[in-house]
């Protein structure tokens, strides 16, 4: 606790500032709150609009779980495949690269022509911007596998599969997390566009209506939402890596120095 | 019964000769030496009896069945101990056996315990000095069900006082389980001190250059160590080693 309060003091009072700066000059320079509500006005919407906008949490909460699962779950697989079929590698990394390169603006339309309204093109949308840091960050981590533990092992006899499962997968989990920290925040993100596109409920349907009858304080009150929600979700999922990663990783070097600290 | 046989082995890469002609053998029970400047190829030949690649020519035999690319025929001590960090000690002590089959826990207990590192047995790694380290590193090569065991330059990397003391514990244990040990190391003393044989390499390409009977009888102490005859003993491997 006191090191959150050391460490945390100078973040929070930026944010304090900045929130002072905002309520001052909309008070000083009479912003019309449609243009630039002062916080004081977002944090009543908050506070009472709680009634409009909880119905819609739920379901951008189910959409950002479902897809981030969804979405974490095919980039594992895609990193593994890629990994030890070199094959697959040489063919479909290039596809993976240029499927990045399609803003998912310019592809949901796409989708929600495909697929409808439902569920399906939404996870869709989630999927395609989570699995890509996943893929990416586990790959690394595979190939990052420390030489000495990889020579052992092939020395004493393991097998390919062994090898993976013994060695180079326990020892990318830490990069599988660092995509998945990403990947979390991302889901949130991606389940708003998608609701953006069509939806009768979500954070993202509640921005919709909010900016086209210039609402401007409820949009902010949506963006406080996004944010918390992303924030949640990276805390979880930096909950489940610190339950499951307990070791440290190799440093350079300090294998043998180690003990002395 | 394990005993190697090494006959006519030859390997390159590219242009370059790193291995050539090289023949050795060792006997059942027997603790042999490989003594070579580095970069003598040391470490290729010990990839060649790992199965992890293939001599150009020549054969390797275990038991007098040929293991050419055959992996998993030896046990191995690397020379980082090379454990995995995400496993405790008791885990990583029976991987070894663990990649060939099923494992006893209680034996490699008791070993844990033989070796000093009672109490260590839920500990990581890093927890450990690296002499404890280099320790559960040749307790997993001994819990590995291949009698044969290799063992590259497994001191190297420890201070003086760590090294003796690794030194006599490893001869300890080895007069208890009279392995087949093909041991690499770049040091005279600790060749003398540990080996029943020492084959000495040439510089690249590496060919057997000169082979000694160690003549000091066993169980030795470090008492060896700064005895005339050992001293005397030592200037004639030096000796050849330079040649």
């Amino acid at each position: 606790m006191k090191q959150l309060i050391k460490k945390g003091w100078r973040p929070v009072s930026v944010i304090i500032l900045f929130i002072i700066v905002w309520e001052v000059a909309c008070q000083a320079f009479e912003i019309p709150t449609w243009l630039l509500p002062p916080p004081s006005d977002i944090w009543n919407e908050a506070i009472n609009g709680w009634g409009q906008y909880s119905k819609h949490i739920s379901s951008t909460v189910q959409l950002a779980v479902v897809g981030f699962l969804v979405g974490s779950s095919i980039g594992i697989i895609v990193a593994i495949l890629l990994y030890l079929i070199p094959f697959m590698r040489d063919a479909f990394y290039p596809v993976l690269i240029i499927s990045q390169n399609i803003p998912v603006i310019v592809s949901a339309p796409l989708l929600i022509i495909w697929f409808g309204f439902g569920m399906l093109p939404k996870v869709i949308i989630i999927t395609l911007v989570c699995f890509f840091p996943i893929t990416i960050a586990a790959l690394d981590g595979f190939r990052q596998t420390n030489r000495d533990l990889l020579h052992y092992m092939q020395m004493a006899g393991a097998s390919k599969l062994q090898i993976f499962k013994k060695l180079e997968w326990p020892h990318a989990l830490p990069a599988v997390f660092s995509g998945l920290k990403i990947s979390a925040t991302y889901s949130v993100m991606g389940a708003v566009i998608s609701e953006w596109l069509g939806a009768n409920k979500g954070i993202g349907v509640y921005m919709t209506l909010a900016s086209s009858s210039f609402r401007t304080d409820r949009v902010f009150v949506a963006i406080i939402l996004v944010i918390i929600l992303s924030l949640l979700f990276f805390s979880l999922i930096v909950y489940i890596e610190k339950k499951l990663v307990r070791w440290k990783p190799i440093e350079e070097g300090n294998a043998h120095e180690s003990f002395n600290h | 019964m394990s005993h190697l046989i090494i006959k006519q082995i030859n390997k390159s890469f590219g242009n370059h000769a790193v291995l050539k002609n090289l023949s050795l053998t060792v006997n059942d029970g027997e603790f042999v030496s490989i003594l070579g400047p580095s970069g003598s190829g040391k470490s290729t030949l010990f990839r060649l009896i790992g199965g992890i690649s293939l001599p150009d020519n020549g054969d390797i035999y275990l038991n007098e069945v040929k293991i050419n690319g055959r992996r998993g025929s030896i046990s191995y001590m690397p020379q980082s101990p090379a454990l995995l960090p995400w496993r405790n000690i008791l885990k990583n002590v029976v991987l070894g056996a663990e990649l060939q089959g099923p494992y006893d826990t209680k034996i490699a207990l008791q070993m844990i315990e033989r070796a000093g590192l009672k109490g260590y047995e839920h500990h990581y790694p890093h927890e450990l000095s690296g002499g404890m380290q280099q320790r559960v590193s040749f307790i997993r090569a001994l819990l590995s069900p291949q009698k044969f065991m290799c063992l590259d330059e497994p001191f190297s990397a420890l201070d003086e006082f760590t090294r003796l003391d690794m030194q006599k514990w490893l001869m300890d244990v080895w007069s208890e389980y009279r392995r087949s040990i093909l041991f690499v190391t770049h040091n005279i003393e600790e060749a003398i001190f540990l080996s029943d044989r020492i084959i000495i390499l040439s510089e690249r390409p590496a060919t057997v250059k000169h082979e000694f009977v160690i003549p000091f009888p066993r169980p030795r102490h470090e008492g060896l160590l700064l005895t005339e005859e050992f001293l005397h003993f030592k200037k004639k491997v030096y000796e050849k080693m330079q040649k």
